[in-house]
Formats: C-alpha cells, sequence, structure tokens
C-alpha cells in the first residue's frame, strides 16, 4: 500500500488525470470481452422482454380476463352447464386412457432402446418422434382412413356393430397416437445414461426380472417418468386438430374441451368459450410450475450420479 | 519485453487470490509461476493478459501502463489450458484467426495470411494437419496448434496456463523440451503456470513459487531447490522430510530427545525442520543428529528407500545409495547433510 | 422386444401406411389434379410460405430471447425463462381463440394496430401472428443449452487474439450455434405448417387467401372428398419426413464436427 501512495504523490494532477481516462477506456474493454456495451444489453433485453409480453403473456392474460368479464357468477354458471360438465368429464376419461396406454409402452420402449442394441434402432427413435411432426389434422385424418364408413376396416366395424369413429374409442385412439413420444422421450435419455449396470447388478444378485424392473429400474427413473406423463397428460387433454377430425362434434357426448372452446366460441358464447378455455389454461400453468419442479429433481439425480 | 507488477491485490469476495504481488520479468526470460491450486498464479497470468483486472495495484510492460490497455491491444499471446480452439474452424482458420480479425488498415493480404499461417504450423512441425478439425487431433496436437494460433499475432509476451495440465505422461515429457526450444528459437518474453515442480525446474529459467496468493520465492530452478527461501517452498519441492521440533535455551530437541545439531540464531519455540530424502547420511548408531530402527526397505534403482523409526517419536522415509545395504531391523545413525529450521 | 416393435407398428405405421395406401388408390393424374387446383395450391402456399416466414421471425426473435436469458441478468429473467414453454403447454384451441381476441378489431392489441391502419385477425397476418406464438419454444429450447455450455475460454481467446467484440459473436459464436439455430428453425417451420388449433381462429379461412393446408384437409373430410384429404395429407407428410431426416442429418453433422466434451 505504502508504495501505491508514493507512486501516486509522485504523479503531477495532469498525468494522474491521463491515466485515471485511460483506466476507464480499459475497464469499459474489459467488459466487452464477454459481454456487449450497456446500451446494446437494454435494447436486447427489451426486445426480448416486449416480444415474451405480446407473443405469451397477453394472449394468457386475455384468455382469464375474458372468461371473467361478466364476473364470476357468469363464470361458474358456464362452467356448471351439462354441456361443459360432459365435456370436462370426457376430457379426463380420454386423458386417463392414452396416458395410462403411452405409460406402459413408453416404459417398454425406452426400456428396449436404452438397453438393448439391435437393427433399426434409429429407425425406431425417428419412429417415435413422428407424431411430433406431424400435422394433428393428418392424425385424425389417418384414423378416418382406417375406421369411417370407407375406411379400410370400415365395413367390419359396421358388420359387428363397433363404433370407433365419432365416438369415445376413436378420440382416445387420436389422442394416443398424438401423445405417444411423451413417455419415450422423458426416459430414453434417462435410461441411457443411467447404462444397465445395476440390472446386471440386482440379476446377479439372484432377483427375477420384475423384481429388478421395480425394484431398481423404476426408481431410478420415477422422476422422468412423472415428467413424461405429466407432459403426457397436458397435451392429452389440450388436443385439438387430431380430436377435431375424429370427433364427429356430437354435443353432450363427443365433444372434449377443446371442442367445446372451438363450439361456444363460433356461437358467440364467449364467456362461456373462455371460461373452459381459462381451465385449460390453468391446466396449462399447473403443468409448467410443476415441469420446473421436476427438471429440478431430474438435474439433481444427474449430479448425484455425477459425483 | 519488460514486464513488472507492483502490489497487485485481487480478492474474489473475502478470498485473496492475490495478495500483495511484486514481480519483476526480464525480456527474453522463461519464467514459470510454481504453486499448488488456489495460490493465485492462474490470476495472476490472467491479469497480465487482461483477462481478469486487480483490484488495485500496478501491471506494466515496457514501462507502460498495462492496466490501460483491454485484453485485445495488449498483444499478449494466451495458451489456454484447455486450449478454447475454435471447434468449427479447421486448424488453418484457427492459426489464421488473429491475423484475420485485424483492423482493414493493417490486416494483411490473404497470400501473406497463408504463408504466415505455413510458418507458424512448420515451427510447430504440425503442417500436415492444416485441414482437419480440433475434434479431430491428439491433445499434445491440440496444445502445439493453440501455441500456434497465440504466436500468430506477433505477441511481445507468450503467456501458458499449464500449459502440459492436460497430457498424459509421456506426451508431457516431450512437449516440455520442445516448448524450450521453441522459446530459445522466438525468444519471447514467456511465463507458464504449472502445480508440478519437476516441470517447473526443468523448463524455466527462473521460478516464481506462489502460496495462497502471495509470493514465496523467485529465484533460478537451482536457487529454489537448493536454498529454499521459506517453509512452504522446502515442503512443496522436492521429496522432503519433516520433522516438527522445539528450540530452547539454545537446543533443538525433536520430542525430549536433544539433537546435536547446531541452534545458533533460531527463534526459540516450536520450528519445523526440513530434509532433503538424500541429504540424510547413514551412519553407525551414535554417529549422526539422530538415531532410529530401519523397519522397511525398498530398492529403487540406484537408491534404497529405507522407513526409519526415530528415537524422539517419529517415522521418516529416507534415500540412501546402494552401497550398504540396509536391513530392517538394523539401528543407525543420520547426520543430515544440509538443512534448514523454520520458526513455526 | 417384438412386443415393442408390434405396438410401435400398430400404433404409428399401421395409419401412416393407410394413408400411403389410400393415396396410391389415386392414379397420378388424379393426384396431379387434386394438388394443382387453385384452392389447394393456395393453401400449400399459405401454410408453407407463412410458416416459414414465422419461423424466420422465430429464428431471430429467439436468439435474442436466448441471448438475454443467458446472458444478461434482469428482474424477471426466470419468469420469462419459464413462461416461453407456454405455447408447448397451452392447449392450441385456447391459443387460437386468446390470439383472437387479442388481435380482432377491438382487442387490447388489434385496436391500436387498427387505429394505424393494420389488420391482423381475420387476414394472413392472423395467421402469420399464430405460426410466430407456437414456434417460439423450439428455437429457444434448441439454442438455450448450446448456448449455455458455450466454453467461454473461447470468447477470451478471440478477445486475445485481437478480435473486437462483433468479430467474436460473428466469428465465433454463431458458427458454434449454427447447427442449434437450424435445427430450431426447421423444428420451429415443421410446426408451424402443420398447425390447426391456432391458426383457425384468427385465420378468417377464405378460401385462397387465408386457409391454411390442414383446414382444407378438414374441410374435404367433411365434404367426403377423402382422395382431395389425402393427397393433401401425403404431400405435407413427405415435408415432414424431409424435414425431420433432415435435423436428423444435421444434429449427426453436428456432432461429429463439434463433438460432446
Amino acid at each position: 500500500m505504502t508504495m501505491q501512495i508514493a507512486d501516486s504523490v509522485s504523479l503531477s494532477a495532469s498525468e494522474a488525470k491521463a491515466r485515471a481516462k485511460a483506466r476507464a477506456h480499459a475497464a469499459a474493454a474489459r467488459d466487452n470481452l464477454r459481454t456487449e456495451p450497456r446500451a446494446v444489453r437494454i435494447v436486447i433485453i427489451a426486445l426480448a422482454v416486449m416480444f415474451l409480453t405480446v407473443f405469451v403473456v397477453l394472449p394468457l392474460v386475455v384468455v382469464f380476463a375474458q372468461a371473467f368479464s361478466r364476473g364470476l357468477l357468469a363464470y361458474f354458471a358456464a362452467l356448471a352447464e351439462p354441456e361443459a360438465m360432459a365435456a370436462i368429464e370426457l376430457t379426463l376419461i380420454v386423458a386417463a386412457i392414452s396416458v395410462g396406454l403411452n405409460l406402459v409402452f413408453g416404459l417398454v420402449a425406452a426400456w428396449a432402446i436404452a438397453k438393448f442394441d439391435f437393427k433399426g434402432k434409429t429407425f425406431l427413435i425417428t419412429l417415435i418422434d413422428l407424431p411430433f411432426s406431424v400435422s394433428p389434422v393428418i392424425s385424425g385424418l389417418v384414423f378416418v382412413l382406417l375406421f369411417g364408413a370407407q375406411g379400410y376396416f370400415g365395413t367390419w366395424l359396421r358388420d359387428h356393430d363397433i363404433q370407433i369413429l365419432f365416438a369415445v374409442p376413436g378420440i382416445a385412439l387420436a389422442t394416443t397416437f398424438v401423445t405417444f413420444p411423451f413417455v419415450a422421450r422423458a426416459l430414453i435419455p434417462l435410461m441411457q445414461e443411467q447404462g444397465t449396470q445395476e440390472e446386471e447388478a440386482a440379476i446377479s444378485l439372484g432377483a427375477s426380472g420384475l423384481q429388478t424392473f421395480f425394484r431398481v429400474t423404476l426408481p431410478n427413473i420415477k422422476w422422468g417418468v412423472l415428467y413424461g406423463v405429466l407432459l403426457c397428460n397436458a397435451r392429452a387433454m389440450g388436443e385439438f386438430g387430431a380430436v377435431s377430425v375424429v370427433s364427429g362434434h356430437i354435443r353432450g357426448e363427443t365433444n372434449t374441451m377443446p371442442l367445446l372452446v372451438e363450439i361456444l366460441y363460433n356461437e358467440y358464447q364467449f364467456v362461456a368459450a373462455f371460461a373452459i378455455a381459462s381451465l385449460l389454461a390453468m391446466l396449462a400453468l399447473i403443468t409448467l410450475i410443476v415441469k420446473t419442479v421436476l427438471e429440478r429433481h431430474l438435474d439433481e439425480g444427474e449430479d448425484a450420479s455425477d459425483h | 519485453m519488460t514486464i513488472e507488477v507492483k502490489n497487485l491485490v485481487k480478492k474474489f469476495g473475502s478470498f485473496a487470490a492475490l495478495d500483495g504481488v511484486d514481480l519483476k520479468v526480464d525480456n527474453g526470460e522463461l519464467l514459470a509461476l510454481l504453486g499448488p491450486s488456489g495460490s493465485g498464479k492462474t490470476t495472476l497470468l490472467r491479469i497480465i493478459a487482461g483477462l481478469d483486472w486487480p483490484d488495485s495495484g500496478e501491471v506494466s510492460f515496457n514501462g507502460e501502463d498495462a492496466l490501460a490497455q483491454g485484453a485485445r491491444e495488449r498483444h499478449v499471446g494466451f495458451v489456454f489450458q484447455h486450449y478454447a480452439l475454435f471447434r468449427h474452424m479447421t486448424v488453418f482458420e484457427n492459426v489464421a484467426f488473429g491475423l484475420r480479425v485485424q483492423p482493414r488498415a493493417v490486416r494483411k493480404d490473404e497470400a501473406s495470411i497463408r504463408a504466415r499461417v505455413k510458418e507458424l504450423l512448420d515451427l510447430v512441425q504440425l503442417d500436415w494437419l492444416a485441414d482437419r478439425y480440433p475434434s479431430q487431433l491428439s491433445g499434445g496436437q491440440r496444445q502445439r496448434i493453440a501455441l500456434a494460433r497465440a504466436l500468430a499475432i506477433e505477441p511481445r509476451i507468450l503467456l501458458l496456463d499449464e500449459p502440459f495440465g492436460a497430457l498424459d505422461a509421456k506426451v508431457r515429457k516431450e512437449l516440455r523440451k520442445w516448448l524450450r526450444s521453441l522459446h530459445h528459437e522466438i525468444n519471447v518474453t514467456s511465463i507458464f503456470v504449472t502445480h508440478d515442480q519437476e516441470e517447473a525446474l526443468e523448463v524455466a529459467n527462473r521460478v516464481v513459487v506462489m502460496d495462497k496468493g502471495r509470493i514465496e520465492q523467485i529465484g533460478s530452478p537451482d536457487d529454489v531447490y537448493e536454498t529454499p527461501a521459506t517453509a512452504f517452498v522446502h515442503g512443496f519441492i522436492g521429496e522432503c522430510i519433516e520433522l516438527p521440533v522445539q528450540v530452547a535455551d539454545g537446543v533443538i530437541r525433536l520430542g525430549e530427545q536433544p539433537l546435536k545439531l547446531a541452534a545458533d540464531g533460531l527463534v526459540p519455540g516450536a520450528s519445523r525442520l526440513f530434509v532433503r530424502r538424500h541429504d540424510m547420511l547413514v551412519g553407525p548408531p551414535g554417529s549422526g543428529a539422530f538415531e532410529g530402527a530401519v523397519q522397511h526397505v525398498r530398492n529403487f534403482g540406484p537408491v534404497q528407500r529405507a522407513e526409519v523409526a526415530l528415537s524422539g517419536g517419529e517415522t521418516i522415509e529416507i534415500d540412501a545409495p546402494r552401497d550398504k545395504e540396509l536391513r530392517a531391523g538394523d539401528t543407525i545413525g543420520l547426520e543430515p547433510r544440509r538443512y534448514r529450521i523454520f520458526a513455526g | 422386444m417384438g412386443l415393442t416393435l408390434s405396438w410401435l407398428s400398430v400404433i404409428i405405421l399401421i395409419p401412416l401406411a393407410g394413408l400411403f395406401l389410400r393415396s396410391l388408390e389415386l392414379s397420378p393424374e388424379q393426384f396431379w389434379n387434386i394438388l394443382s387446383s387453385r384452392r389447394t395450391l393456395n393453401a400449400l402456399r399459405v401454410s408453407f410460405g407463412l410458416a416459414f416466414a414465422a419461423a424466420c421471425v422465430n429464428l431471430v426473435m429467439g436468439s435474442i430471447i436466448v441471448w438475454a436469458l443467458v446472458r444478461y441478468r434482469f428482474p424477471g429473467r426466470r419468469i420469462f425463462d419459464a413462461i416461453v414453454d407456454v405455447p408447448f403447454a397451452l392447449p392450441t384451441a385456447v391459443a387460437g381463440v386468446a390470439l383472437t381476441a387479442l388481435f380482432a378489431e377491438k382487442g387490447w392489441l388489434g385496436a391500436p394496430l387498427a387505429a394505424l391502419g393494420i389488420k391482423v385477425a381475420f387476414t394472413p397476418v392472423g395467421i402469420f401472428v399464430a405460426m410466430i406464438f407456437i414456434g417460439i419454444p423450439f428455437v429457444v429450447r434448441t439454442v438455450q443449452p448450446v448456448l449455455q455450455d458455450l466454453d467461454p475460454e473461447i470468447e477470451e481467446a478471440a478477445g486475445s487474439l485481437g478480435a473486437s467484440r462483433w468479430q467474436t459473436i460473428v466469428r465465433v459464436i454463431l458458427p458454434s450455434l449454427a447447427p442449434a439455430l437450424l435445427t430450431g428453425l426447421a423444428l420451429a417451420f415443421a410446426r408451424a405448417v402443420g398447425e390447426y388449433g391456432s391458426v383457425i381462429f384468427i385465420a378468417g379461412n377464405l378460401p385462397n387467401v387465408s386457409e391454411i393446408a390442414p383446414l382444407l384437409i378438414v374441410i374435404r373430410l367433411s365434404e367426403f372428398r377423402y382422395a382431395d384429404a389425402t393427397a393433401i395429407a401425403v404431400v405435407m407428410l413427405v415435408v415432414s419426413f424431409v424435414i425431420i431426416f433432415a435435423v436428423n442429418r444435421l444434429q449427426r453433422w453436428a456432432q461429429s464436427r463439434i463433438p460432446a466434451r
């Protein structure tokens, strides 16, 4: 410290001033090494915040504003309509069926892909992703082509008096199709990372295949399973395009919540439409919150296995 | 280019990475900053490069205030520990990068850039790798490309952060020799950081030993090895026996046992005695300052390493020549040929 | 194992194979006539053209959002980070009615825009807006992890070699992000092309002007013109395949050039 004081005393006032200026310039240069000038930072943050506000926050807010625009009473009255109740019930049933099916088959598919090597694995992974990148309308269309009156199985189904299209089975089937990737996609990387050593250890200790699965594999991937189920459920309850094509829009029978939103909206029953929409929006928000929590658990799991 | 560092302080929160460091580096030197991790050596290097900034203190190049310049104006070549090669560029483009980003007024034309890159790749003996990507190179090759890239801008100073840290033992040894001869060839003032004493002693002209943000000793490799200035340096460099001793009334004691060693000029109180393993001379019982019983002997090429239980209560390892075979159970006398005692 | 494969083929392959079989029943001439009809061509043009334009906007704005979220600290950053996923999670029908309400002539944003003479809802601009909405998470979530994992030392290296901040961004950072940016662009495009729910409410659905291809499929189905619906669907499906294939190749190329550390 003493040396420094001696130094600054020996400098003349003008020299000290020049040095301070140079230092300030260099301090700016230091900041520029890994970040941008303050003005640029502010502009970028402002653009990002504005864009997300206009395209994400406002649409969300508008749903609730419209739903409550005639007051709480009108809101709850709209939800208590038999049509609304029927739609909610159907949505829950369809979601339960497709989540259940995809849980089982997502687990099996992820297991097969992560723990075994076989020909056509890459093809299989691509196949699993497919429903994500196909238009939901096309997903609905393929079931119409299969089970519709002119479909491949149409005649047979009619002869045996089985109703798939324009009925709950068709809606469940189409929903299962579009939500197929979620569970498998959540589990494949997780199971690949964990490898097969623990399972091999369990089997060498005398555990049966099922015991190994329930006591070793499943506890290791439980957060991943929940994550997949969560996203699968959100999409299943909210699916519109595919379900719209196969449902036939029979009021009180084959209308799920998203379909009812459309019908009410087209009939200018805005409060009722947005009331149902607000339930779905809340589902989305809760899903996102739970997702954030689960992601934290998944990260921790990863960290634990790293160290 | 000379470098002068005065009273440099850098804190990260309450942790002082540099706690008042003064250092002068002469033109054309090859200097090693040696110390354990957390000693502040990398922080010092980064401050000299302009990648970090001190809380207080001075850095000057040839007497000019370096802290008034940002990293990109300092013309310092920096070789990162993990090389930081641009993975989307070929080896050639990596080396050419510093030339291509020069301001248009001083930028060389394409032909001169190509010639210069070729020259540098020849210098690091890797011209045949010009079209490869960094991911296709071995660790040692990446290291040399990172060096060529740093040299492309004709740096006034070359800084290397743990240049051999990520390489396996055999490649390290080869590259050490290579770096020394390269420095001889280009003769740029260079500083490298290492935690490996062998590396520092073998490659550098001068070694700076650091601990806890302070410089413990500056000297030639021989100096720091033969006459360590502090207890830390003695313990850190070379294989060492460390014994807790008491200095009182002109006598040095190990436990209760008085040692036949001169205590002139020593500060009374708890102290530590340092001896190199090979500086403990073996004699008949009663012949030296220490006495002990051999517990266990192993042979290492020209020396035998013996575990000896001293009568003061400590067990030490010594390296003795193999002319007189030691056996477990022997009682021997030990005389330190050279030793240092530090208070504390 | 066998179970997996058979389940997969039942749930995914058979339906898709059915679609292609159906399209094979059409003669090439019929197929061509359906596709070259003015209304079909215009629907495909609207879907692909606007989807590409929206994906480009997403690429630029998504990069800006990623940069702000990863590199800067500002109040509400974590909340903004979380709500990027809203377009993923919000049912498309809800997004559709919400965007329509927002951009309708009397809506919160529609009213001021109308005052400026810009009509969004029930025009192609509305489709464009809806496609931007649903595409944004694809770019952000593809690029964000790559920028986060980018080695800070490469920026220091570029700086110490004399590169200006701008040169560092253009020559070092952007090329490192390029595979992720292209993947995000492709995913956002694929999603926007096939999007139905969030678009049809705001689109106006005027044939030849603001009618998207998925809606035309639905209309043809309701008219029992299955051949027309199938032909349009096959074209869109082939494009989806090409995009998935391109994205997979892109990822593999990126990994071979820049292996994970």
